[in-house]
């Protein structure tokens, strides 16, 4: 399964490659790569449905991070539908980017994302799930702003980022604790320790954490806003992201994890409720759209809704409906998505109101539209249809509240039976327009959809294949054997069959009116701007403000400042863990220390005190430099009396360079001024005295206590037969402590970089084309 | 800047600090040394050669951009820890040929890793005083 995965990332690295040197069949030649997993998968269907077959690498080992793998029913059918319906979309966008210089862009991108989607649903280590989960944001960030030079894309691409990335970041935090709790990261095991889970006390933060992380993934409210904005993206990608696949990533999570958590109240209320908001609030906004896309997205929010309110309901008749709709939406959403991509690049328009009677100009599109729309409507011997009867039948064994939540599930399913007349009676009957630049789309754009439409009808007629792959899926989310008794038509009049013709008739009626304006349905037009979007509006503009205002505030300009900041600070974090936890008495020691002081160690801490007062109070910024010096040199001398050759060396070399750089900068630094007035100074001085004494006193303490710590000793006597040398201080750095060495380095060299751009590109100065080349001269 | 006396004096000590930059290299493993402390005379030994003639000067004295040093230099302790992974070893497992040259004394990917912390303790110092320099001489 490794090598499912990788063989979508070397797609996307060939993608360019190949739209270069056969642009005109890029399409169906890289469709042939998703196809053969398609095949692939089909082929493992027969272990997959039975035991689930299962590969693991070790990744990082002792935190228990694995790249593991695992195919079961529910991986299964949402593998089948990513490759299947990738294979479709690369075709279709072979025909849609015809003659797009950048098209090899949007391939890549593709690819990468087929391949991470690919690895969500296959993943079966939680740590592994959460990275591909991150590429499935990452890429579809660069899909929505492939238009990265309008304003509005680049907008639209950054919304959903911040949204799905910051819900990404809630979900890595509720995996951690979830792993905390369990103790282990693989999925499958996480199923037996459910008892351990729900009886935890971190339970709930867990479950909001996932709900977060899931509402945002998958555009619940109020995270939907997102999706509807995703439309500028180029039609394959919102076929195939924002409706087929990724948004369908948080609905997997929650059908993924629902054998380990749930089943309780929590759980069954905050996605129930959560899924009934979305499917509502999505279907009234779907009404009022009159751009095909938009209509599309938000229905599609509205079908996410439904699929979290299966969830949440987690009966077992819930998951099947679960497992079926999920297959029914993803071949009529993808198939409609299509259909509207083709009808923008046939007429260059995608508003319903300027559209008419296609039929005839795009027969084939309009068959495929008739067939998905029919299925979305749930109609008979469509595979939407038998989805729609199951949900029913789940939400009238729904409890005590039964008839609200089938109340909430028809109004919903009947804006569906209302979108799919728009996308197929509004616009392809009637008298036909005529457009300015109409050319008819090519294959490539007609046989994804129609094939994907009729897979919906195959489907619908062949009730034990749906049954055997939907049931697979409903087993791996449910947790325990389920078996689908499919049909192609009730075999007797039931309760859900008649809801279902009521949704059908209202769906019409509700259609008939709303083309006809009647004045009692304007209300629909004037809904209020809505929430969520405009507050997120007003984060995103007041985040950078309250940066700005706490950066001012801590970073001002005065190096003073910063200084009496970080000792203060510490300072303060000292005395409160003083107080609050006890500290160590005073040294016992000290009498018997100042005793064996010796005569010359006094004279050079009287030169180093006598080097601190004289940068205190030098007039001149040579003095002061002279008087660091005398510091600076006086400290290398305690290095080399208690026996630091190393560090006294480097102590010298230092303050040798250190005056070079001073005599270097002396003449352009202003004149010797006394900023502070004498309060601040003696404020200043107070805490930096508080702060000397306090060190000596801490360093004092340390020493008392015999030193316990075997590294010393190990060093000293492991530097020679181990690292080949006597310089224990140069065996720790270049071999001992080596790694730390090499990022010390690394950070040098780019504190440099930072100085030499701080000193070279001063404002105003603007960039020079000096310096590394040493082209430079006076 | 231009003084006889300093001229005279760094051309020659600017070969003596350089060959003291390097002893301090290769005894470093064994005695007081390395490339740490190695690396500061060295830049110290450009920094005199460019008071005394021109940073120009001290920059074609040294061949190559500051930045190629800090480049070059991380590369050598990057590569320094490779021969490792190739015995299974964990990364930077230093590697002992048992070879010992004249004057070099012990070979190893050690050697190695303190050359490059060297050249990347040149390549930062030079760079922030020539930066320096270069300012003042602007200014002139």
């Amino acid at each position: 399964m490794l090598n499912a995965v990788l063989a979508g990332f070397v797609l996307a690295l060939a993608a360019p490659l190949v739209a270069r040197y056969v642009p005109r069949q890029a399409g169906a030649v890289l469709a042939l790569v998703p196809a053969g997993l398609f095949v692939w998968f089909l082929n493992n269907a027969e272990p997959a449905l039975g035991p689930g077959i299962v590969e693991r690498w070790p990744w990082a080992p002792l935190p228990g991070v694995a790249l593991s793998f695992r195919l079961d029913g529910l991986s299964l059918l949402m593998a089948l539908i990513i490759s299947g319906v990738g294979a479709l979309i690369l075709l279709y966008a072979g025909g849609y980017m015809q003659g797009n210089a950048q098209a090899g862009r949007l391939y890549a991108t593709l690819s990468a994302f087929m391949a991470s989607m690919l690895g969500l649903v296959l993943a079966d280590n939680l740590i592994a799930l959460f990275i591909f989960w991150e590429l499935t944001s990452v890429t579809s960030f660069l899909l929505i702003g492939w238009h990265f030079r309008e304003e509005r894309s680049r907008a639209a691409a950054l919304q959903a980022l911040i949204i799905t990335g910051g819900g990404g970041l809630a979900l890595l935090a509720g995996f951690v604790l979830i792993g905390l709790v369990s103790g282990t990261w693989e999925i499958t095991a996480l199923a037996a320790q459910a008892g351990v889970l729900q009886e935890s006390a971190l339970y709930l933060p867990i479950l909001l954490l996932l709900w977060l992380g899931a509402a945002s993934k998958s555009a619940q409210f109020p995270f939907h806003f997102w999706l509807p904005g995703a439309m500028v993206a180029p039609t394959p990608v919102s076929a195939y992201l924002h409706s087929a696949t990724m948004v369908k990533a948080g609905v997997y999570l929650l059908a993924r994890l629902s054998p380990a958590l749930s089943g309780t109240d929590e759980w069954s209320l905050l996605f129930t409720v959560t899924g009934l908001i979305t499917l509502l609030l999505g279907g009234y906004l779907s009404l009022k759209q009159d751009d095909m896309k938009r209509m599309l997205a938000y229905s599609t929010v509205s079908s996410l809704g439904l699929l979290v309110t299966l969830l949440g309901l987690g009966s077992k008749l819930a998951t099947e409906a679960a497992a079926l709709y999920l297959l029914a939406h993803a071949l009529y959403k993808g198939a409609l998505f299509m259909v509207a991509g083709a009808i923008d690049h046939a007429t260059g328009t995608r508003d319903m109101r300027r559209l008419r009677g296609l039929a005839r100009a795009l027969p084939t599109s309009a068959l495929a539209a008739a067939l998905a729309g029919l299925s979305m409507a749930g109609v008979p011997l469509l595979v939407g249809f038998v989805a729609k009867e199951f949900i029913y039948e789940a939400a009238l064994a729904g409890g005590d509240l039964a008839w609200l939540l089938t109340l909430l599930l028809l109004a919903g399913n009947v804006v569906f039976v209302f979108v799919a007349q728009q996308m197929t009676l509004r616009i392809f009957r009637g008298t036909t327009l005529r457009f300015e630049h109409f050319h008819a789309p090519g294959v490539a754009l007609w046989a994804g959809p129609l094939l994907l439409a009729a897979l919906g009808l195959a489907l619908g007629l062949l009730p034990e294949v749906t049954a055997e792959l939907a049931g697979a899926a409903a087993r791996a989310i449910y947790g325990a054997p389920v078996t689908i008794h499919l049909f192609v038509l009730p075999g007797s009049i039931n309760p859900m069959l008649v809801l279902s013709v009521v949704t059908l008739i209202a769906g019409v009626v509700l259609y008939r009116r709303r083309v006809a304006h009647e004045p009692w349905l304007e209300w629909l037009d004037q809904g209020p701007q809505l929430g969520p979007e405009a507050a997120f509006r007003r984060l995103m503009v007041n985040l950078p403000r309250f940066a700005e205002r706490v950066t001012a505030f801590l970073q001002n300009g005065r190096l003073r400042n910063y200084v009496l900041t970080v000792v203060g600070a510490w300072l303060l974090l000292l005395a409160l863990t003083w107080a609050t936890r006890g500290g160590p008495g005073l040294p016992s020691a000290l009498p018997q220390r100042l005793a064996d002081l010796r005569f010359h160690e006094i004279f050079l801490v009287l030169v180093i005190f006598a080097g601190l007062a004289g940068t205190m109070l030098a007039g001149t910024l040579l003095v002061l430099i002279v008087s660091l010096g005398v510091v600076g040199l006086g400290t290398a001398i305690i290095f080399i009396l208690f026996g630091a050759p190393d560090l006294a060396m480097t102590q010298f070399s230092i303050e040798t360079l250190g005056v070079i750089l001073f005599v270097l900068v002396l003449y352009r630094l202003p004149g010797m001024v006394r900023l502070s007035p004498r309060g601040t100074v003696l404020r200043d001085g107070v805490v930096a005295g508080l702060a000397g004494i306090v060190v000596t006193l801490l360093i004092l303490v340390i020493t008392d206590a015999p030193l316990v710590s075997p590294l010393k000793s190990w060093f000293a006597t492991a530097s020679e037969p181990l690292g080949h040398g006597h310089n224990v201080v140069n065996v720790i750095l270049v071999d001992f402590r080596g790694f730390d060495t090499l990022g010390e380095i690394t950070v040098l060299g780019i504190a440099a970089i930072g100085i030499f751009a701080l000193l070279k590109l001063r404002p105003g100065r603007g960039a020079r084309a000096d310096a590394p080349k040493g082209e430079s001269g006076p | 800047m231009s003084s006889i006396i300093l001229a005279v004096a760094a051309r020659l000590i600017f070969p003596l600090m350089l060959m003291f930059s390097l002893f301090l290299l290769l005894r470093g493993h064994d005695a007081p040394g390395g490339g740490f402390v190695g690396g500061l005379v060295a830049a110290a030994a450009f920094a005199l050669f460019a008071f005394a003639t021109s940073v120009t000067r001290a920059r074609d004295a040294l061949r190559r951009s500051t930045f190629h040093l800090i480049g070059l230099g991380l590369l050598c302790a990057f590569v320094s820890g490779l021969p490792g992974l190739f015995g299974e070893q964990p990364f930077l497992t230093a590697l002992w040929t048992g070879v010992t040259v004249p004057v070099i004394g012990k070979l190893s990917s050690v050697l190695l890793f303190d050359t490059g912390v060297l050249l990347v303790v040149v390549g930062v110092t030079l760079t922030i005083v020539f930066a320096m320099a270069e300012a003042d001489e602007e200014e002139d």
